[in-house]
């Protein structure tokens, strides 16, 4: 929400702002100190001294990462962001055209795409992998066993969240009446996702993408039982090592998200609100960002 | 120039239409989404319910959904659903009040980037190495524990309540107030400005506006949004083993039990059906979901 | 769509029905090889052409599937390792935390497949009730292990066990010297087991434990439940689950688990002890089995072998457990003799649960654990 400044809103913006700044704090508190907490135990030697060994340690594991990037990747780091990269592609492609194309032409199927879309996350992973097993099974004798095949299963994962992400973003604007606006000026239906809703909808993406690469990233059950190696597996092995390791491995992982997730923010989120005001349609889609 | 009262048919560009036969033609888009759909999810789903009905020797049983009714799994499927009915709600709240700190800040600013990437590691940030950090700072033996009892506060002396499903469900907010910032978002960037001038320029208060304005736009995604938050912390499992490892107290240890136990006590068809259970609760909910939604958009 | 999925199956079983033709006629062996359809129901090295020929084959399969073998585990990190380098086998580890019964549903749900496990190392309780899923085999030295601690046939056999003990940080706690010290004042919220005993074959053992030091019977667990619900009465019990974090940081300073597992957290924390009490000193086994179907059955067998090699069994002895062949090795002379001395000492008999006290035992827990600790 666009801030007001004028002279008269002036107390309406400094409560806004006080409540700004004690909400972050309370949020700071809340959200810093058990991470505080794990960073003072995986650097606390076995004496109580300062050490960094553990941290070391992460670092110097072999099967972590080599620059092998490609359709059979060796090492966990390089699976996992591969299964990201493909994760992140494949809910998009399959879920913002549905989702536009429900939206438009069939109201009625909203329910039951918004049910299916929470399904996967009403079944523990534990379970779901029992009825994920057959699938792989087959997979693995008839295509490929290689671990790029649990992007597959990871879309599914993804979809709850993505899903109420991009129906948030979708609820903000008009579908509506963009896409019979670009219709009309005679735009394919893919003109109409690509140059007029996604543009539009970038922040719910970014944000659904986001929480895709988070999920795939920090997923474990379901590789585990699988009995593939991603990241998160080969970090429990890495873990197994001694107390400060097990921790130090968990705060590298969140440390690692957290840098991957700033730079995708950085360069896919424009940050810019875009307001799908009529006025803004007739001027073309994309007025008001600099896309 | 007219945008209403054109039917969206275009002629030229675009796939050329069946004269009068849009329905079947509707219904092709949205096959690639179901195709995927029941490949990897309902075709799985299906799997788990009908192994709900084999009994260990590979015969048809109802004895799976019969064992629900064994006291110790209603009074799981109790906590379970309050633990994650309250940390749903209260998360949602939370996460709410914090998405609309960060959304009335600069829109392109660092904060919001930074915010908001946090927000995606912590929301699947979770398991053994989640409760450890909670045990690190406020356990026993935390230091946050220590400094409160040496200053003669000591918030354990009642029983270790970190351990009990209470202090789950404050372990829970840590994923699922980063959750609702992330799914919400996106809504409150919807709200414009020009909606609080008006309002304004009508003479209405503050509160005219959240109640009149702005909340009835949100409250389904706000709705939603909880809902999410509902499903994540009923089938979360890793969090609350770590931390009540002793008797099973979540529905997805107990599916675990039956699933992994290596004393003799796995029974697969049990976990099944418990698997059942949750989706039926879980149905159960949002229908009651809708309903509440269908009913809001009447009163508000 | 359907006449092109049809052509495909059939190209396929063409080129499967190939594969198997090529493979069957082996190239020109002489007598001295293990070929892979040979080495799949060998039941000895000796059989196959001998060990040369077992290792020859098992190198050409150039890979191993092992599952639930975490690093820190009876020093299944280094065994990994040495055995890796030795014959250049690269070896899969799977799913690091999983219980016996995770590993017998791999097998089962993995079936053929290239992926599946091929070697198991499963506690007694797991291992009986899957003997259909596992090929008979007999390693080199298998005259060195006990009749009481090997199936006839060679369908599953001990590998390594120790004893059930209470393993405490005495710089944190107490020092323990016997089991009702654990209800003092100093134990508040400080006791843990490992695991769920409805879940956890080691938990389950320590509820056993227990029981024994309190006068109980090996037929009857009801004292040693009794404890932990007095235990957790006193509030000296806590749920969380032990890892090698909660015990550094001091959240549970005292853990029942198996000797050579507590003895692992002496690496964390200098002053940690290992306390077995007088007259409860229950031992349990784990026992190897091979997969029918393993997709590397040449390795697998190899990796049996090393495993009861003299070099395998004082790696275990080096991780503090005790390996089956210890008696054996210990006349012939051939064992670490450094390792072997830092074993916890054990005064007395050990006792061990037969499979019909396993199974009292967990259906007592089933119906009681819930409520006791509650």
């Amino acid at each position: 929400m666009a801030v007001a400044r004028r002279g008269f809103r002036r107390t309406r913006w400094i409560k806004l702002q006080v409540f700004r700044y004690v909400v972050f704090a309370l949020a700071a508190v809340f959200f810093l100190v058990p991470l505080f907490a794990m960073f003072e135990f995986s650097t606390r030697g076995k004496y109580g001294e300062r050490t960094l060994q553990y941290w070391q340690s992460v670092f110097q594991y072999p099967d972590l990462i080599d620059w092998n990037f490609g359709p059979a990747p060796d090492a966990a780091i390089n699976a996992s962001l591969e299964l990201a990269l493909i994760t992140s592609l494949v809910m998009l492609v399959l879920l913002v055209p549905t989702m536009v194309w429900v939206r438009l032409k069939l109201r009625r199927l909203n329910r039951v795409v918004e049910f299916i879309c929470l399904l996967p996350l009403t079944i523990p992973a534990i379970v779901l992998v029992v009825g994920l097993f057959p699938m792989y099974l087959w997979l693995g004798t008839n295509f490929s066993d290689s671990i790029l095949t649990l992007a597959l299963a990871y879309v599914v994962l993804v979809l709850p969240y993505c899903y109420r992400s991009l129906d948030a973003g979708l609820g903000g604007i008009d579908v509506k009446t963009l896409s019979e606006a670009a219709r009309s000026l005679g735009a394919s239906w893919f003109s109409v996702i690509w140059r007029v809703i996604v543009p539009n909808i970038s922040n719910a993406i970014l944000n659904a993408v986001l929480l895709s690469v988070a999920l795939v990233l920090g997923e474990y059950t379901i590789a585990n039982n699988l009995l593939y190696n991603n990241l998160q597996v080969e970090l429990v092995h890495l873990g197994r090592t001694n107390a400060g390791v097990s921790i130090a491995v968990a705060g590298a992982s969140l440390v690692f998200a957290f840098v991957l997730l700033v730079i995708i923010a950085f360069i896919g989120g424009r940050g810019r609100r875009v307001y799908a005001e009529p006025a803004a349609v007739f001027a073309g889609p994309l007025q008001g960002s600099q896309a | 120039m007219t945008v209403a009262g054109i039917p969206a048919v275009a002629t030229r560009a675009g796939r050329p239409l069946l004269g009068g036969r849009r329905f079947s033609l509707d219904w092709l888009g949205t096959v690639p989404f179901f195709a995927y759909v029941v490949s990897f999810l309902l075709l799985p789903s299906a799997i788990i319910a009908i192994g709900a009905f084999e009994s260990a020797s590979g015969g048809i049983t109802l004895d799976n959904f019969s064992h629900l009714s064994r006291s110790y799994i209603v009074k799981t499927t109790i906590d379970t659903t309050t633990l994650s009915a309250v940390t749903a709600l209260v998360g949602a709240a939370m996460g709410a009040l914090l998405s609309y700190a960060i959304v009335t800040g600069s829109p392109n600013g660092v904060l919001r980037r930074v915010v908001v990437s946090a927000s995606g590691v912590l929301a699947q940030f979770g398991g053994v190495t989640l409760a450890f950090a909670f045990i690190a700072s406020i356990g026993p033996a935390g230091f946050v524990y220590l400094f409160a009892q040496s200053h003669g506060l000591d918030y354990y002396a009642h029983g270790i309540w970190l351990f009990t499903v209470p202090g789950l469900a404050v372990v829970y907010l840590y994923f699922q107030i980063p959750l609702m910032v992330l799914v919400f978002l996106p809504a409150l960037d919807g709200i414009k400005p020009q909606w609080r001038e008006a309002t304004e320029s009508l003479g209405g208060t503050t509160w005219q506006y959240w109640r009149y304005v702005a909340g009835p736009i949100l409250f389904p995604a706000f709705l939603g949004a909880t809902l999410l938050l509902f499903a994540n912390a009923f089938s979360a499992y890793a969090t609350a083993n770590a931390l009540i490892n002793q008797g099973a107290p979540m529905l997805s240890q107990q599916i675990s039990n039956a699933l992994s136990s290596e004393v003799g006590a796995a029974e697969p068809g049990f976990a099944k059906s418990i698997a059942v259970e949750m989706i039926i609760i879980v149905t159960l909910v949002t229908v009651g979901y809708t309903l509440l939604q269908r009913r809001a958009s009447r009163w508000l | 769509m359907k006449l092109g999925s049809l052509t495909r199956h059939l190209g396929l079983a063409a080129v499967a029905l190939l594969a198997i033709a090529a493979c069957g006629s082996s190239p020109g062996g002489g007598s001295a090889s293990c070929s892979e359809s040979a080495a799949k129901t060998t039941t000895s090295a000796a059989s196959c052409g001998g060990m040369d020929a077992l290792v020859a084959a098992a190198k050409a399969e150039g890979k191993l599937n092992v599952i639930a073998l975490p690093r820190d585990w009876a020093n299944y990190g280094a065994i990994l390792d040495a055995f890796a380098a030795k014959y250049s086998i690269k070896i899969t580890s799977d799913n690091p935390d999983g219980s016996s019964q995770d590993e017998v549903n791999a097998v089962q749900q993995l079936g053929t497949t290239s992926r599946a496990p091929d070697v198991l190392d499963v506690g007694m309780a797991v291992a009986l009730a899957n003997t259909q899923l596992f090929a008979p085999y007999k390693v080199s030295t298998w005259g060195d292990i006990l009749d009481s601690q090997k199936e006839p046939t060679g369908i599953w056999f001990q590998d390594y066990g120790g004893f059930m003990s209470i393993g405490y940080d005495s710089s944190k706690v107490p020092t323990i010297s016997s089991i009702d010290d654990l209800m003092g004042s100093a134990f508040k919220g400080k006791v843990a087991l490992n695991g769920d005993p409805t879940k956890a074959n080691a938990a389950l053992n320590g509820v056993m434990m227990a029981n024994l030091a309190k006068g109980g019977t090996l037929d009857d667990i009801t004292k040693g439940v009794d404890f932990f619900h007095n235990l957790k009465q006193a509030g000296n019990f806590t749920p969380v689950q032990a890892t090698t974090a909660t015990v550094k940081n001091g959240t549970t300073p005292v853990v029942f688990d198996w000797d050579y597992l507590s003895a692992a957290h002496g690496t964390d924390v200098p002053s940690w002890k290992v306390f077995v009490p007088n007259g409860a000193i229950l031992g349990g086994y784990y026992a190897q089995a091979i997969n029918k179907n393993a997709p590397h059955p040449a390795a697998a067998r190899l990796w049996e072998e090393y495993l009861y090699s003299n070099d395998g069994q004082n790696l275990w002895l080096a991780g503090l457990a005790r390996p089956v062949r210890q008696a054996a090795m210990e006349k012939a002379g051939t064992i670490d003799k450094a390792a072997a001395a830092k074993l916890p000492p054990v005064n007395g008999t050990p006792k061990f649960m037969s499979d019909a006290q396993a199974t009292a035992a967990k259906n007592y827990l089933v119906a009681h654990w819930l409520a006791a600790i509650s």
